[in-house]
C-alpha cells in the first residue's frame, strides 16, 4: 500500500471513489444474489454450500448453471466443466486488464484477478481508457462491496428458500431456464449470435434426445462454437470490431 | 467432505484460472487468431443456449407463455425487467393451467 499513496495522492480517497462506482453494481446484483441463494436450496444445497459457492466462485451465471446441473444429477466433472466454459469469458478480460494492473505487487493482482466479474472489467477498463491510473485501493473500493453483498445475500436468499413451501406454484422449478434464456438474449448483439443460438439448440436438443442428458450441455456448446469458428471471418466481425 | 463440497472446490478453481488466465496465457501473444477470437465470443450464448433449449420439450403451455414473454421484453429491458416479466408470467399461467 505504501507505494499507492505515493503515486496516488490518498489511497483512501481512491477507496471511496471506487465504492461510489460500485454501488450500482450492487443494487442490480442483489436479487439475483437472493435468487442464486433460494434456487440453490431448491436443488439441494445446504445454507453453507450456497454461502461457500458464492464467496469462492463470485460469478452469478455459472453459479446459476452449477445448481441447475446439480439438480439434474449430473457428473461433478461435467458440473465442473460447465461453470469453466461459462466463466471462459473471463479469459479475454484477464487478458485486456492485465497491463492496466502490472504496476501492482503480486499479491494484490493475485487478489485483483479473484474479483474481476464482468461489471469490474467494464468499469475498470473504461477508467484506465480515460487516461487514469487503475491502483489497486480504487480498484478494491470498486469490488470488495459487490463481493460482500453477493456472498451475504446469497446466504439470506438460501434461508429464506427453506421457508417456501410449494415451489412449483411459485415456478422456482423454472426459474433458472428464464433466467438463462434472458443471459442468452443479453449476448444478441455479438456478431453469429443467431446462427450460434440455433446451432446450439438443435445439436443439444438432438443431443438430449439421443445420447441423453447430460451430455446435450457439451454437444451443443461445441457445435455452436465450432460453427463461429469455421465461418468464415468476415461473418464474425471479429476483425473489425473497434 | 461432501461431494458439493468439491464441486464447489473444483469450480471455483477453474473460476479462477479463468480469471488469471488470460494474463498469463493470452497476453503473450501479440495477437489471437481471427477464427480463436470468433469461437471465444460464442463460447457464452452456446453454453447457456444448450440449458433452455432441452427444456423447451419439457415446458407446457405455462412454460412457453413465460419463455415468449422473457425473450419479447429482452428487446427492450434489461436483464432484471425481463426476468420479473417472465416469472410474473409463469406464476400466473401455472394459477390457471397447472
Amino acid at each position: 500500500m505504501a507505494t499507492d499513496v505515493i503515486s496516488e495522492s490518498g489511497g483512501k480517497s481512491e477507496f471511496w471513489q471506487g465504492v461510489r462506482l460500485s454501488m450500482p453494481v450492487v443494487v442490480a446484483s442483489a436479487p439475483f444474489a437472493v435468487l442464486f441463494g433460494a434456487l440453490a436450496v431448491d436443488q439441494g444445497f445446504s445454507v453453507f454450500e450456497a454461502f461457500l459457492m458464492s464467496a469462492l466462485v463470485f460469478g452469478g451465471a455459472s453459479q446459476m448453471v452449477g445448481i441447475q446441473l446439480f439438480g439434474q444429477h449430473v457428473a461433478p466433472w461435467l458440473i465442473v466443466l460447465s461453470i469453466f466454459a461459462v466463466n471462459f469469458r473471463h479469459v479475454l478480460y484477464s487478458a485486456g486488464i492485465g497491463r492496466r494492473i502490472a504496476h501492482w505487487p503480486v499479491i494484490q493482482q493475485a487478489l485483483g484477478y479473484f474479483i474481476l466479474t464482468d461489471p469490474q472489467y467494464a468499469v475498470a477498463e473504461a477508467r484506465a481508457q480515460s487516461g487514469q491510473t487503475v491502483g489497486f485501493a480504487w480498484y478494491l473500493g470498486l469490488g470488495l462491496p459487490v463481493y460482500l453483498f453477493w456472498i451475504t445475500e446469497s446466504a439470506l436468499g438460501a434461508v429464506f428458500g427453506k421457508l417456501i413451501p410449494d415451489t412449483h406454484a411459485l415456478g422456482i422449478d423454472f426459474l433458472l431456464p428464464i433466467y438463462f434464456l434472458g443471459l442468452v438474449m443479453g449476448f444478441r448483439k455479438r456478431p453469429l449470435w443467431l446462427p450460434v443460438v440455433i446451432a446450439s439448440g438443435c445439436a443439444s436438443i438432438i443431443a438430449y434426445k439421443t445420447v441423453g442428458s447430460p451430455w446435450h450441455v457439451s454437444i451443443g456448446a461445441v457445435a455452436g462454437v465450432l460453427l463461429a469458428v469455421i465461418l468464415p471471418p468476415h461473418h464474425s466481425g471479429v476483425g473489425e470490431q473497434p | 467432505m461432501s461431494t458439493t463440497f468439491w464441486i464447489i472446490i473444483a469450480g471455483a478453481i477453474a473460476t479462477y484460472l479463468t480469471r488469471i488466465g488470460g494474463h498469463l496465457v493470452i497476453s503473450r501473444f501479440e495477437n489471437i487468431h481471427p477464427r480463436v477470437e470468433a469461437g471465444l465470443n460464442a463460447v457464452p450464448a452456446a453454453v447457456l443456449t444448450t440449458l433452455v433449449a432441452p427444456e423447451l420439450l419439457n415446458a407446457g403451455p405455462a412454460e412457453w407463455a413465460a419463455l415468449v414473454v422473457t425473450a419479447v421484453v429482452s428487446l427492450r429491458g434489461g436483464l432484471m425487467a425481463m426476468f420479473l416479466a417472465g416469472a410474473a408470467v409463469l406464476i400466473l399461467a401455472r394459477q390457471f393451467i397447472g
